[in-house]
C-alpha cells in the first residue's frame, strides 16, 4: 500500500473537502475514486460523455494536492518519440561539430585504427546521457521530484499500440530507455486517463485502471457546480437553469447539453441582464446548450413548456 | 470479512460480472484501505475496481444491494408482548432451549444472528438448483435447534401444563420455516443465477435454431447481441498494409529533420485496409418463418455493432430494411420487417432480380454477400444468371442455410444449383455455427 499520501487525505471526505476548496464539487463516487487511486496507486479511467468535468478533475485534483499536472493529449499516430522522450539530435550533432578539433586532438596520439577506435569508446556515452535526452509528458512525470498528476487525456484516441505502450507505466511506474536503462519515478504519479467511449480499451488496460463512470450530475449537484463556478448568481435563477437543463437531457436528443454548456449558458444568461428565465431568452440563448440543427428544433418545441416547469419547480410566479 | 467478500464476489460473478483473480486482489486492497463500516463506501470502491464498464457496474451493485439486504426474523406473531414471566422469576426459566425462548421473547435481532449463524455453519452459499431449497432450509432449522424447540413443545404438552405456551411454539415453529425457505431463496438468487444460466445458454447455444422456444427468445436476443459485439470489435481495428517500394517523401524527411534530413528512418507509403462492405440478404418467408426472426436478430445486433452494413429481406419480393433497422428498436424492427415482406412464399428468382436493381451497382471487390435463407424458391424461376453475376463481382458470396445438409436439393430446394455460384455453402442451424461461420467470415476478409 502506498502510504505517502496517508496524511494528506486521510478520509474520503478530506478528498471532498480538498477537491471542493479549488472550485471542483464532486460526487461521492468521485472522491472515493481518486482517494483509492491514490492509497492504491492505481490509475483512474474516467469515461463518460463530453463536458462533464473529466479533465478538470485532473486539474482539480493537481491543485489540491499542489503537484504540477503534466497532461498529455492523445491522438492517432502519437508513438513513443511524442509521448515518452527523443533523443536532441540537432544538440548531439552540434556537439560533434564544437567537439570535433577536440576528439582529433584526442585521437591523434594513438597511430593504430584499433587504438583511436579504443579511445573513440569511453567517449561515445556522453552523447547519449540523460543532457542530450528531450522528456516529454511521461518521462517528465516520472521525473518530477515530488511526484504528479499525470493527465492522459483521449486515450480512445490514440491507437491500440500505444495503449499497450502504456501498460509499462501504468502498472510499475517505469520506463525503459534502451541506452540508458530502465527509468523509475522518483515518486508515483496519480494518473488520470480520460476516455469518451469512441472505441472499447483494451482489457489489459481496463484490468490495471479503477474504472470510474462520470455521467450527468443531478440537479442539486449541479447547482453546486454552477454555485462555486459562477458566484454570485442569484439562488432562483440558478434553480431555473438547472432545472431547465435537466429537463432538456430528458428529451432525445442527439447530444445532451453536459456541465460545461450549463456553466457557458449561464453566464450568457447573466451577460444579458437576465433576473429569470423567459421563452424569450431562452430560444436565443440555446444554441449554447443544444449543438445540432436537429436538436435545435426539437428542444425549441418544448422550450415554452419545460421553462414554465423549471419556474414552477424554483417557486417563481408565472 | 473474507469469506463474506469472497461469497460476495461469487454472487457477483453469477450475476454475470467478469472478475479475474487480480480484479479480486484489488477488491479486497481496496476493501481494506476503505474499511467495512461505511457500506455506501465500501459499495462505491468495490464498484470503481471490479466494473470496467457501465453494465457491469449495475450489475454489482444490484448484486451488492441484494447481498446485504437483511432479512428480518420474527417469531410471526401479530402482538409483541413479551412472555409473562413468574414473577419473581428473572433467570433462564422453565428450562427452555435459546431458540424457543428466543421466539417467545420475539428477538428479531438474535434470531436473525442465529439463522445466518447456521447458514453459515451449513454452508448455504453452495446451493445450486431450487429444487434443493427445501433441503437447505431444514438443515438451516436443524442447526438453530429445531430439534430442542420440538423437544420444548412436547414437553410443555405432556406435563399440560401450559398447552397455551406450546401451541404458540408450534405456530412460531412455522412461520420459522416460511422464513427459513425465503432466506435460502434469496440464497439461490444470488449464487446460483449464474450457474443456471450457464447451463441454459450453453444448451441454447446448440439448439436447432427452428426449434427455439418462445420464451428463450429473451435470452436469445442478449446472446446474440453479445457475439455480434465480440465479432466487431474482434475486426474493427483500423489496419494498414505497408506498400515496400514506394517512399513516402513527405513524411520521411519530416521524420528526419533532426538528421539534417538524411534519411535514417524511411517511411512507405501505405494503403489503409478497407473493412468488408457486406450485404447481407435475410429469408423472412413462410418456410423459414421459426428462424427468420432470429435471423432479423442477429442482423439487428450485427448492423448495430458494423458500420456500412446493408442489409436486405426478401420472401417472394426484396427490399433494403438497412433503415429500418437502424431507425427503430430491435422488436419494432422486426415487426416492422415481417409486416412489409414477411410470410411471404418464396420467389428466389424475382428477389435476385429485386436485388441486382437496387444494389447490384454497388457490389464490387470489397463486398462480402451473405444470403440467409433455405433456397426453396416453389419452383419458381431460379435466375442462376444473376446469381452467377453476383458471384462474379463480389469478393466473397456465403450461403448460410438453416436446413441440415441432409435435405438440401430435396423437393423444391435449390441449393445445389446456386452452390457453384457461391464461395462457401453451409449449413447453419445453431447459434455455435452461426458464430463459427461469422468469425471464419471477418478472417478471410483481411
Amino acid at each position: 500500500m502506498d502510504t505517502h499520501f496517508a496524511d494528506i487525505i486521510p478520509t474520503i471526505e478530506s478528498v471532498q473537502t480538498g477537491l471542493g476548496s479549488t472550485g471542483y464539487i464532486p460526487s461521492r463516487q468521485i472522491s472515493t475514486a481518486v482517494f483509492l487511486a491514490m492509497r492504491l496507486g492505481k490509475p483512474i479511467l474516467a469515461e463518460g460523455p463530453a463536458g462533464v468535468g473529466k479533465t478538470e478533475l485532473a486539474k482539480a485534483a493537481a491543485e489540491f494536492l499542489g503537484l504540477p499536472l503534466v497532461r498529455m493529449q492523445c491522438y492517432d499516430g502519437l508513438d513513443e518519440s511524442k509521448a515518452l522522450y527523443e533523443w536532441k539530435y540537432g544538440k548531439q550533432l552540434l556537439y560533434t561539430q564544437i567537439l570535433k578539433e577536440k576528439v582529433s586532438a584526442v585521437l591523434s596520439k594513438d597511430d593504430t585504427m584499433d587504438a583511436a577506435l579504443q579511445r573513440l569508446h569511453e567517449f561515445d556515452d556522453i552523447f547519449f546521457s540523460e543532457r542530450f535526452l528531450e522528456p516529454r509528458p511521461l518521462l517528465r512525470a516520472l521525473q518530477e521530484p515530488k511526484g504528479a498528476v499525470l493527465l492522459i487525456d483521449e486515450i480512445d484516441k490514440a491507437d491500440e499500440e500505444f495503449e499497450a505502450f502504456l501498460l509499462e507505466i501504468l502498472s510499475d511506474h517505469q520506463v525503459t530507455i534502451p541506452e540508458i536503462g530502465t527509468i523509475h519515478a522518483i515518486v508515483k504519479p496519480v494518473v488520470i486517463l480520460t476516455s469518451n467511449n469512441t472505441r472499447d480499451l483494451g482489457d489489459a488496460m481496463k484490468r490495471r485502471c479503477l474504472h470510474l463512470h462520470i455521467g450527468y450530475p443531478d440537479a442539486r449537484l449541479e447547482e453546486q457546480i454552477i454555485d462555486s463556478r459562477i458566484p454570485g448568481i442569484e439562488a432562483s435563477l440558478r434553480r431555473q437553469l438547472v432545472s431547465f437543463v435537466q429537463q432538456l437531457r430528458g428529451l432525445d436528443l442527439r447530444k445532451l447539453p453536459s456541465v460545461s454548456e450549463t456553466i457557458d449558458w449561464a453566464r450568457a444568461i447573466l451577460l444579458l441582464n437576465a433576473t429569470r428565465l423567459d421563452t424569450e431568452v431562452v430560444r436565443d440563448t440555446l444554441n449554447l446548450l443544444l449543438k445540432f440543427e436537429g436538436d435545435m428544433i426539437m428542444g425549441g418545441k418544448a422550450v415554452g413548456e419545460m421553462v414554465h416547469r423549471a419556474l414552477r419547480d424554483s417557486g417563481v410566479e408565472t | 470479512m473474507t469469506a463474506m467478500l469472497l461469497d460476495l464476489l461469487r454472487a457477483a460473478r453469477g450475476a454475470g460480472v467478469r472478475i479475474s483473480v487480480a480484479e479480486s486482489i484489488d477488491a479486497f486492497r481496496s476493501a481494506e484501505v476503505i474499511g467495512y463500516s461505511d457500506r455506501q463506501a465500501l459499495k462505491d470502491s468495490l464498484s470503481l475496481t471490479l466494473g470496467k464498464s457501465l453494465e457491469d457496474k449495475k450489475l454489482f451493485e444490484d448484486t451488492f444491494d441484494l447481498y446485504f439486504q437483511r432479512q428480518t426474523v420474527t417469531s410471526g406473531e401479530e402482538e409483541t408482548t413479551p412472555r409473562a414471566r413468574p414473577p419473581g422469576d428473572e433467570g433462564e426459566q422453565d428450562g427452555l432451549a435459546p431458540l424457543s425462548s428466543m421466539l417467545l421473547d420475539n428477538d428479531q435481532a438474535g434470531l436473525a444472528a442465529a439463522m445466518e449463524g447456521a447458514a453459515d455453519a451449513i454452508g448455504a452459499s453452495n446451493i445450486a438448483l431450487f429444487t434443493q431449497t427445501n433441503m437447505f432450509a431444514w438443515r438451516i432449522l436443524e442447526q438453530m435447534g429445531l430439534p430442542e424447540l420440538d423437544r420444548d413443545i412436547a414437553h410443555l404438552r405432556g406435563e399440560g401444563a401450559d398447552e397455551e405456551t406450546a401451541e404458540r411454539l408450534e405456530q412460531m415453529r412455522a412461520a420459522l420455516g416460511t422464513q427459513a425457505r425465503a432466506y435460502m431463496e434469496r440464497q439461490l438468487t444470488l449464487f446460483s443465477a449464474g450457474t443456471t444460466r450457464e447451463i441454459r445458454e450453453g444448451a441454447l447455444r446448440n439448439v436447432r435454431l427452428s426449434q427455439l422456444d418462445r420464451r428463450d427468445m429473451d435470452r436469445m436476443r442478449t446472446l446474440v447481441r453479445d457475439m455480434a459485439k465480440q465479432i466487431a470489435t474482434r475486426y474493427s481495428r483500423k489496419r494498414w498494409q505497408d506498400r515496400r517500394g514506394q517512399l513516402d517523401i513527405r513524411r520521411t524527411m519530416r521524420r528526419n529533420m533532426s538528421f539534417d534530413s538524411i534519411p535514417f528512418h524511411t517511411i512507405w507509403k501505405r494503403t489503409r485496409i478497407d473493412r468488408p462492405s457486406i450485404m447481407v440478404l435475410c429469408d423472412v418467408s413462410g418456410s423459414v418463418a421459426a428462424v427468420a426472426r432470429f435471423l432479423l436478430m442477429f442482423l439487428y445486433s450485427l448492423a448495430d455493432v458494423l458500420a456500412g452494413l446493408r442489409s436486405f429481406a426478401y420472401s417472394n419480393h426484396l427490399i433494403e430494411v438497412s433503415d429500418i433497422l437502424a431507425r427503430r428498436e430491435i422488436d419494432d424492427a422486426i415487426e416492422e420487417v415481417m409486416k412489409v415482406v414477411g410470410f411471404g412464399s418464396s420467389d428466389y428468382g424475382r428477389c435476385f432480380a429485386d436485388f441486382a436493381e437496387i444494389a447490384m451497382r454497388n457490389v464490387n471487390r470489397q463486398t462480402t454477400v451473405i444470403i440467409l435463407g433455405d433456397a426453396r424458391g416453389n419452383r419458381n424461376e431460379p435466375r442462376i444468371d444473376l446469381m452467377k453475376q453476383i458471384f462474379e463481382r463480389a469478393n466473397r458470396v456465403i450461403w448460410l442455410n438453416p436446413e441440415p445438409q441432409s435435405l438440401w436439393g430435396t423437393g423444391d430446394s435449390d441449393i445445389l444449383r446456386y452452390e457453384p455460384f457461391c464461395h462457401q455453402v453451409t449449413s447453419c442451424g445453431t447459434l455455435t455455427q452461426l458464430e463459427r461461420v461469422i468469425s471464419e467470415m471477418m478472417q478471410q476478409a483481411q
